[in-house]
């Protein structure tokens, strides 16, 4: 058996949490004050999941980044590899605000979107 | 070949390059900073001492006195910022009243103008936030304020419109005395001169000993001040000092000729010449002190802390002179206190000594006025309106604590000896000088910077050398 | 001169709020003025998610949420000035601003609705000894030039403050490469969210340092490295736990400042807990017709919030002008007391007649507690007791006020907002 600790996030009591594992199934949940611990946990301890929220720079916009993000959660392993798929990417303005920056960003089957609008410089 | 090199680009060092600029003489100022004040002259109480203090007789004494006579109509010629908003010297006990009267009767032999001693109800008449513990003061009316960057900035521009030339970030490493006069080896090359005047503020014994036998001691005696936001700056409208004890004038309570309340500065000596940290203690001592003048100082409205060194000579005295030893090297050594509001006289002194020794015919080209940065809210709404639609960068401010428009920000940097960096502008402008100390400005002014001298951001720095404001790009990218 | 009936000072996510909602209540004539070149305040520079979980039900990044105010004032044709500084308002709401196109121009309003925002401690307020290198910047700032400007500060990083935005910027300077080496704390527990501290330093081994504090900086010309200390309960350095950091930057991350440099000119009576303006149930200022709502009126904890207290100011700024310029006739204030553990309240006051059928009222506590109460006492007597298994600095609690109970209660002379512990 295996036991991770987790600080809860649910809120700002932030339950110090102790998930017991075996067998990759989570056997059971303490230090948790209330049931959104435990479900917080589970998830935590079996597939943690992550948005990344980035920027991406843009050619002939009136500014020089648009903000981006995962259109959805991705595992949290993944995170550095987002990171690693927006180096050397420049957007054309203009961007709107939900368009595809990256589609299937680092394998993930996410893709990344813009955040924002950006206007052609004038 | 130059005829005078002069070393430093502090207030010393311009004031001196100023008034020799009226004279038909290839002058040069050596500066191993990026910019003039840049040393003691920028971190100072910016105050005109009435030189009540000094010892009658002294060269300190005259050098003050007469500075503080010329400082009014230098302010003008110069167009930089000075007010003539006198001085209080406070007592707090009893047992010190024959110290304050002592005091009282140097200045009477140094003839300082119109002082008087105020009893305790004049005196919190005069200004209403003193202690109740302060039971008389000496009144000096001919103290005053003045905008110590400011003041070293105009006389630097002045001299450069009159010919006078200024390297930056060149550092002097020796100095030899040659047929014709003396090399300075720099860390750039070599520079060939037949005066010397060494203004090197905390530096100058170093200068002085490479060519003197009579060596000097200079001491850094380091000063931590406060200031506090402008909404603390009704504080008082003179300058409080407090009755000096051995390590100077104590800590004082001022206003700024921008409407701040400054307080300081302590008294530390330290062998670190270039070490301007502050420290807990300096800076809970000043709050502390100041607290004794000024009960009601509110130290939550404090916006920053600085610390400044004083060029503390072994003898406590100016040395202004051409050394015995080292024939056509003049020595502007032991600027401390009251240095600033001394320069004016310093830089005419060294003027007449230079002038002895090389017999220069004047400069007939000489303008000794200069015009400041326009300070737009002195406009009226319709000159400031006509402004805006001529120079529509007069219409963006940039520093919004200290409502500094881009056009000024312009003006810093292209005028003679324009702002190289972050801090130049700040000293010309006080963009970034506010109460949010530069947070919201910085990026805009340095995206200015890099437009107008047409480098790269990453080349920004705020106060030259290494200190630059980014390091790179996001994204791990090399360029954009 | 042109005149407006409402005009919005600052087009953030107060300001936007506020000029919708005054525009969903029958006003015409309303004008945004903000600073910047475009509309949305701070949250542009926020590009991290979170916002909006209250307001949209679902998770925004900054951007994202400014965008969904944007439209709106954008499909209700409200008017706004961008890169336009307000210079002065005085008393009789003559407005004095400025920018490059319009030039130094005036403006009457019959109503001003003050929503400037904050501004972030900087170092030289904290006091903080040292040199003072390049390399120290406020969060905020470092938060404009990565997210806005696309430059990176540094690579190796300390942070002091353990806020929300100190988080944030951990986290956003580790994923564009930099080394957070630690964040420090001066207060023994941190007043940003649990969720942060756990995806911003936790998920990338960030230590959180509670009760630290930076009692040193070094480097002449760029930061070089700091020096960490523990601090006592007063907050004041132990002697002897002093650690050395080298880092490139230093990311302050303590505390914002409501940025009422304009309300203090127009002469609005302030609060000195909340350093914001004092106000009423309408969120109207000591000034007729001059209302305040989002961080310059007092520091908010989520945009959220901000924007359902700014659609109140918008709401009321909006009864002003439809009730000619008035909140109505003169009646007794109640006022509001904040005690045992709260520290302020906003609104401070209550007129019973202006109030809604229900009235928000927001505040914050001094220190942590758990297992404890919320209490609301109408003169002597209590009215609510509501549990807590915990209350934090760093989170703004509510409650709320129901008109009919106010009306019901005979005598009534204050509302009484405390803490009590179990």
């Amino acid at each position: 058996m295996e036991t991770k600790n987790l600080t809860c996030i649910g809120c700002p009591l932030g339950c110090a949490l102790t998930v017991e594992i075996q067998n990759k199934k989570v056997l059971r949940v303490t230090g948790n004050t209330c049931k959104r611990g435990d479900i917080y946990a589970r998830k935590e301890v079996t597939h943690p999941t992550r948005i990344v929220t980035s920027t991406v720079r843009v050619e002939n916009g009136d500014i020089a980044m648009v903000s981006v993000k995962t259109a959805s959660d991705i595992p949290k392993e993944k995170i550095m590899d987002i990171m690693k798929c927006l180096e050397n990417i420049t957007v054309h303005a203009p961007v709107h605000i939900g368009d595809v920056i990256i589609a299937d960003a680092a394998g993930t089957g996410v893709d990344i979107i813009a955040t924002k609008d950006v206007s052609a410089a004038c | 070949m130059y005829d005078v090199v002069i070393i430093g680009a502090g207030v010393t060092g311009s004031a001196a390059a100023r008034e020799l600029s009226r004279y038909n003489l290839n002058i040069c100022v050596v500066e191993k900073e990026e910019d003039v004040c840049c040393g003691t002259s920028k971190a100072n109480s910016g105050i005109v001492h009435s030189g009540i203090d000094c010892i009658p007789g002294t060269l300190m004494a005259q050098m003050n006195i007469l500075g503080n006579r010329l400082m009014e109509p230098l302010s003008k010629e110069l167009d930089f910022p000075f007010k003539r908003n006198g001085s209080l010297i406070l007592c707090f006990s009893k047992e010190d009243l024959p110290r304050l009267e002592e005091l009282f009767q140097r200045g009477i032999t140094s003839k300082i103008p119109n002082i008087r001693i105020l009893n305790k109800e004049e005196l919190h008449e005069m200004e209403p936030n003193i202690s109740d513990e302060a039971i008389a003061a000496i009144y000096a009316p001919t103290g005053g304020i003045v905008c110590p960057f400011g003041m070293n900035i105009s006389m630097a521009e002045n001299a450069a419109a009159n010919g006078v030339e200024f390297k930056f970030d060149t550092e002097i490493k020796n100095i030899t005395k040659n047929p014709n006069g003396y090399t300075l080896e720099t860390d750039n090359n070599s520079i060939e001169t037949r005066c010397v005047v060494n203004a090197a503020g905390v530096h100058a014994d170093t200068f002085h000993n490479m060519v003197s036998q009579n060596k000097i001691h200079i001491t850094a005696r380091r000063g931590e001040y406060c200031l506090l936001d402008k909404t603390a700056g009704n504080l008082v409208s003179k300058t409080i000092f407090q009755l000096p004890g051995k390590y100077g004038k104590g800590i004082l309570v001022t206003p700024t000729v921008h409407g701040n309340t400054l307080i300081g500065p302590t008294a530390n000596d330290h062998e670190n010449k270039d070490s301007t940290r502050t420290t807990a203690d300096g800076l809970s001592h000043v709050c502390e002190a100041a607290k004794r003048s000024i009960p009601s100082i509110p130290v939550r409205q404090i916006i920053t802390s600085f610390s400044g060194n004083r060029a503390h000579e072994d003898h406590h005295e100016f040395i202004i002179e051409e050394l015995a030893d080292a024939p056509c090297f003049i020595d502007a050594a032991g600027i401390e206190s009251p240095g600033l509001t001394s320069a004016p006289a310093i830089g005419i002194r060294i003027a007449e000594i230079v002038c002895n020794l090389l017999k220069p015919a004047k400069n007939p080209n000489f303008d000794g006025t200069r015009k400041g940065i326009l300070d737009p809210k002195t406009l009226s709404e319709e000159e400031y309106a006509a402004l805006i639609k001529d120079q529509p960068a007069y219409g963006n401010i940039i520093c919004r604590c200290e409502m500094i428009t881009e056009g000024e920000i312009l003006d810093a940097i292209h005028r003679p000896l324009g702002a190289k960096s972050l801090d130049g502008i700040k000293r010309r402008t006080r963009a970034g000088m506010g109460r949010c100390q530069a947070g919201f400005c910085s990026p805009k002014t340095m995206e200015i910077l890099a437009r107008e001298l047409q480098v790269s951001l990453l080349d920004i720095t705020k106060n030259g050398g290494n200190s630059h404001m980014v390091i790179g790009y996001t994204k791990n990218a090399e360029e954009v | 001169m042109n005149s407006y009936d409402i005009v919005i000072i600052g087009g953030g996510p107060a300001g936007l709020a506020a000029a919708v909602s005054a525009r969903q209540n029958g006003i015409d004539s309303i004008l945004i003025l903000e600073r910047d070149s475009q509309l949305g305040g701070i949250l542009n520079q926020c590009i991290h998610n979170g916002f909006g979980l209250h307001t949209f039900k679902e998770e925004l990044t900054g951007p994202e949420y400014a965008k969904r105010f944007i439209d709106q004032t954008e499909e209700l044709n409200i008017e706004y000035k961008l890169n336009t500084m307000v210079m002065d308002i005085t008393k009789d709401k003559i407005i004095t601003a400025m920018n490059r196109t319009d030039g130094l121009f005036k403006i009457e309003a019959k109503a001003i609705i003050l929503a400037m925002g904050c501004r972030e401690r900087s170092r030289g307020a904290l006091n903080i000894p040292g040199y003072r290198p390049a390399g120290v910047y406020s969060a905020g700032t470092a938060q404009r030039l990565v997210n806005i400007d696309g430059y990176m500060p540094g690579k190796e990083v300390v942070i002091l403050g353990s806020g929300d935005i100190g988080l944030i910027m951990a986290r956003r300077m580790t994923l564009e490469g930099a080394k957070v080496k630690v964040v420090a704390e001066l207060m023994p527990y941190s007043g940003g969210l649990k969720r942060n501290i756990v995806q911003c330093l936790d998920d990338f081994g960030i230590p959180l340092k509670l009760s630290h504090t930076v009692v040193n900086i070094k480097g002449k010309e760029r930061l070089e490295g700091i020096t960490l200390a523990q601090v006592d309960s007063q907050g004041k350095p132990i002697p002897n736990t002093e650690e050395d950091y080298s880092c490139d930057t230093l990311l302050l991350s303590c505390g914002l400042i409501p940025e009422n440099e304009l309300s203090k000119g127009i002469g609005v009576d302030m609060e000195a807990i909340t350093n914001g303006p004092l106000v009423n149930e309408s969120l109207e200022t000591s000034i007729d017709g001059v209302f305040a709502c989002g961080n310059v009126l007092h520091v908010h904890d989520l945009v959220d919030f901000v924007s359902k207290e700014a659609a109140a100011a918008g709401k009321n700024a909006a009864k002003y002008i439809k009730n000619n310029c008035s909140m109505g006739e003169p009646e007794p204030t109640i006022s509001i007391l904040p005690t045992d553990g709260v520290r302020y309240t906003v609104p401070k006051m209550l007129h019973i007649h202006r109030m809604e059928e229900k009235l928000t009222v927001r505040f914050r506590v001094g220190a942590v507690y758990k297992n404890c109460y919320i209490s609301v006492y109408f003169n002597s007597q209590q009215i609510l007791h509501r549990k807590k298994a915990i209350i934090a600095p760093g989170e703004m609690e509510e409650i709320k006020l129901k008109k009919a109970d106010l009306e019901a209660f005979d005598g009534l002379e204050t509302i009484t907002i405390k803490i009590e512990e179990a």
